[in-house]
């Protein structure tokens, strides 16, 4: 099949512009007849279910949590993007466009992205206008703060909370339409697959977790918003619940999926402490503004930190690489802090840990208040004292969560951190549209692949989400749907609808009759630690067919030894969760695929094979200068198509921060 | 920071439904670290369960990181347990020592109703929200993000309401069994700012009318919400929604 992405011809700054003018509209007497379905709450999903209500349109709105507001984007901590330049700093439309598309090493497409560049501003007024309480200068404007890969201040905060004041905004929004009745939510309901009626999707299976009941729903159109697969890796920073299993059901049906194997490994996060970890707690990208990481010079040295001096400490990243120091993209950092701790220099009782360390950013801002007090003569604890003070006010809640989890004082000993998986570029492969290559469905926010290429800069998944939500879904899908005015609601006793549920139906008797010797959770854990060795950091290709031949295996033993309690027709989640794994095992296999097939390293997939003399990630673009999408055969079977990425605009150059 | 095994006693509420009753039962788990979260530890109890065929035991939960408000276990008679500002997925096992019995109950409210065990049905909170604890603008409706300057103080005052998770821990503590501090919360952070303006008398009394249809109880201030508010949201915000509310009905034109 060929892919077409329908990227709009003319000048990029235009395209836009010129597609919104263009495109197809629905009138408001025909939107009222129009059913959308939307699958999950967060970012992406609540703002396209409210803004889609707004319009006028019949939604329905679904998720698995108890309610919509407590979607995994909830947990984001630093920020949001947005081109405003209200820092007079130069910051423009293009320059976050660049920062994007260089900061994606080159893997993403250029028309999505300065699209999301372009409607970053609108996000930020929406937000203000329904109260969103972002961070605010004495003088009542909004404030702004500085991420990784950039040199513009351009991230809007509400300390570490944006994420969740974001989605509290989305979350009133979507109830207002709730309200006024035209949206319907159905919390505690999994999607658990497609119905595609003449080539379109037309509905989905959903069960309600409360009653184990499958349930039948029609709609116009589908739109999945159902976040990241990180939780393939068993440990990741994502919710317990996060899942493949909708864009997993979606794609077995058609949908293409775009380079699976894109995924971000987070430099700074509370390391793991023991087998029973269930998942991990990230420490914000803010830090390493004032932390300096470090390890120390000597292997297997045991001393406590604070013995270890200043001349026996080995600050890597700043050795590395002096121009951007401690503030390597996120990538970079990681890479480097594995390499480290591979080679027997790390820390903690397991050694997989680095020091995150404030004691010189506490006496640097302890020296400014002194002066700031015009003092001399003042004693080093004071100095020391009023430092603790200023780092309190920029980190405090992150310092006490870090508390909470370890049991130890970071004001007092360094942190200790480890790369751990946050977030998954990959996704669903979608046209300029948002469309899937099955007519009708839509994948947005983190759940398709389409905007941050190989990597991804902080502060810019809300921004994705938001705008996929609010700005461009509300106009793309009018384009499909003006052809649908006189496409009447198919009722749910149509056969494909009874089919579909008889399949899903048919999966869960299976699943509950092999009653098996093993725990759900212990086949994750193994399909995690398969995933994390050989298809995490650092990838070869011994590696990855390894684990594809494994994965094969953990599959066959899964469906003939897993362990499911309780029944069907009930509050199950451990039932619920068996589905998620199983679709995990197959997304892990297909993830291994990808990245096998890419040999080349670029942005957070690094291929051991391909790399510069001194370690870093060296890109292929005569040979990988395309988006992977897979399209799914039969079990196992996948088949590769290439979408060519042209970069008329930002010319890709090799990425250095030495 | 010394880590320790334990072995422990734990009494938790198990209720097959929202239909039957429920009862108390008891387990034991053994070598437990003081580095585990409260939750892992259920994790570790929940495995064992699975593997002696019986059935494990339902609670909410996501995050895990003290920001979605799924979690919800009432310990020891604590909203949360015994930790101050805290959430259940945020306990850690080096609270407890070897030995100790620990009994877990889910939240008790006759607006919550038990679905199974731990786990509780919230939506009333969903529907106070639909209520009015927004405020009404479209998409595409909003002006400039500068064009209207915002006092820090009051800026800073709706962001410590909006810091609520709504997960319920106020309604579970309050021996009333009032949702005051979750409506006050919401109300006060649009009521502090320009933008909630326009519907701030109508929001006040459509929430507090939909807080009474749900069934939750009157505010006698014990301030016991507040001490077990994970994300210590203050009582200010009440005697705030007693001032809106009472100028909202006395200024009322309906």
């Amino acid at each position: 099949m060929a892919l077409d992405s329908k990227i709009p011809a003319g000048e990029l700054n235009e395209k836009w512009a010129d597609y919104k003018g263009h495109v197809k509209l629905v009138n408001p007497a025909n939107k009222r007849k129009i059913e959308v379905i939307v699958v999950g709450t967060g970012l992406a999903g609540a703002s396209a279910a409210a803004s889609l209500g707004e319009m006028g349109y019949k939604v329905k709105s679904f998720c698995f949590q108890d309610s919509p507001r407590r979607a995994h984007s909830i947990a984001a901590q630093g920020g949001i993007n947005a081109a405003k330049n209200y820092q007079n700093d130069g910051d423009s439309v293009f320059r976050l466009f660049y920062d994007t598309i260089k900061g994606g090493d080159y893997r993403a497409r250029e028309a999505n992205v300065h699209r999301l560049a372009e409607v970053s501003t609108a996000i930020i007024d929406q937000c203000v206008a329904q109260g969103v309480p972002f961070a605010r200068e004495y003088g009542g404007l909004l404030s702004n703060r500085s991420f990784g890969g950039t040199q513009v201040q351009r991230t809007f905060y509400a300390a570490g909370q944006t994420g969740q004041q974001l989605l509290l905004g989305a979350y009133s929004a979507l109830e207002r339409q709730v309200a006024l009745g035209n949206v319907t939510v159905y919390s505690r309901h999994e999607m658990l697959d497609v119905v595609m009626i003449d080539g379109k999707a037309r509905g989905i299976i959903a069960r309600d977790l409360i009653s184990g009941e499958l349930e039948r729903h029609f709609g116009h159109a589908v739109l999945l918003c159902t976040g990241g697969y990180g939780n393939v890796f068993y440990l990741s920073t994502l919710a317990m619940g996060s899942n493949v299993t909708a864009a997993w059901k979606a794609h077995k049906k058609g949908a293409f999926f775009g380079n699976p194997c894109f995924t971000q490994i987070h430099p700074t996060c509370i390391p793991v402490s023991g087998d029973y970890q269930s998942k991990l707690t990230l420490m914000s990208e803010s830090l390493r503004n004032d932390g300096r990481i470090w390890v120390p010079k000597k292997k297997d040295d045991n001393r406590k930190a604070v013995d270890i001096p200043e001349e026996e400490r080995d600050y890597y990243l700043e050795r590395r690489y002096p121009a951007f120091g401690n503030l390597v993209p996120r990538d970079v950092a990681s890479r480097a802090a594995k390499e480290r701790c591979d080679e027997g220099y790390g820390v903690g009782t397991t050694k997989l840990a680095v020091y995150l360390d404030f004691a010189d950013a506490i006496k640097r801002y302890g020296k400014i208040e002194v002066g700031k007090q015009g003092r001399t003569d003042v004693p080093e604890a004071e100095i020391i004292a009023l430092g603790k003070e200023v780092v309190k006010e920029k980190y405090g809640n992150l310092f006490d969560m870090y508390e909470k989890i370890t049991g130890e004082n970071p004001y007092e000993m360094p942190m200790r951190i480890y790369p751990a998986v946050h977030y998954t570029m990959g996704g669903l492969w979608v046209d300029y549209e948002l469309q899937t290559t099955i007519k009708g469905l839509y994948a947005l926010g983190e759940a398709n692949f389409s905007d941050h290429g190989a990597n991804r800069l902080g502060a810019s998944a809300l921004m994705q989400g938001l705008a996929d939500g609010y700005f461009v879904i509300p106009y793309t899908i009018g384009n499909y749907l003006a052809d649908e005015i006189a496409t009447k609601a198919i009722p749910t006793d149509h056969p494909a609808f009874v089919e579909t549920e008889k399949a899903v139906s048919d999966r869960i008797n299976t699943l509950m009759g092999i009653k098996g010797k093993q725990t759900v959770e212990s086949f994750h854990k193994r399909l995690g630690k398969i995933m994390w060795d050989k298809c995490g950091m650092a990838r070869n290709e011994q590696g990855l067919k390894e684990a594809i031949a494994e994965i094969q295996a953990l599959k066959k033993e899964f469906w003939s030894d897993v362990k499911i309690p309780g029944s069907i027709n009930e509050m199950n989640p451990e039932l619920d969760k068996a589905g998620r794994v199983a679709d995990f095992i197959e997304l892990g296999e297909l993830m291994c695929k990808d990245a096998l097939n890419r040999r080349e390293s670029c942005g957070g997939h690094f291929r051991e094979e391909s790399q510069t003399e001194d370690g870093e990630a060296k890109r292929d673009d005569e040979n990988y200068s395309y988006v992977a999408a897979w399209e799914y055969k039969a079990e196992s079977e996948w088949e590769l198509n290439k979408e060519a990425l042209n970069f008329e605009v930002a010319k890709p150059t090799q990425r250095s921060y030495k | 920071m010394e880590h320790y095994k334990m072995n422990l006693t734990l009494k938790v509420w198990r209720q097959k439904n929202s239909k039957t009753e429920g009862s108390f039962d008891n387990y034991s788990v053994k070598d437990i670290s003081s580095e585990m979260s409260f939750l892992e530890m259920f994790d570790v109890l929940n495995e064992q369960l699975i593997t002696e065929g019986k059935d494990p035991i339902a609670f909410d939960h996501d995050c895990r990181e003290g920001i979605c408000g799924a979690c919800s276990m009432h310990i020891n008679g604590e909203a949360h347990g015994p930790w101050s500002n805290n959430t259940t997925c945020q306990l850690h096992m080096r609270a407890f020592k070897d030995g100790d019995t620990i009994v877990v109950e889910p939240w008790r409210s006759t607006a919550f109703p038990v679905l199974k065990d731990l786990i509780v049905d919230r939506s009333a909170f969903d529907r106070i929200i639909q209520a009015g604890g927004y405020i009404s603008v479209n998409t595409g409706n909003a002006v400039d993000a500068n064009a209207i300057p915002i006092e820090k103080k009051k800026a800073d005052d709706a962001f410590a309401a909006a810091a609520c998770i709504g997960c319920g821990a106020c309604v579970a503590t309050c021996v009333n069994g009032s949702a005051m501090l979750f409506v006050s919360a919401k109300v006060s952070q649009l009521a502090l700012l320009p933008q909630g303006d326009p519907e701030r008398k109508t929001r006040v009394m459509n929430m507090v009318a939909q807080m009474d249809k749900e069934g939750f109880g009157n505010c006698t201030n014990t301030y016991a919400c507040e001490a077990e508010c994970p994300k210590g949201i203050s009582v200010a915000n009440i005697a705030r929604l007693n001032r809106e509310f009472l100028s909202a009905s006395l200024t009322s034109e309906e």
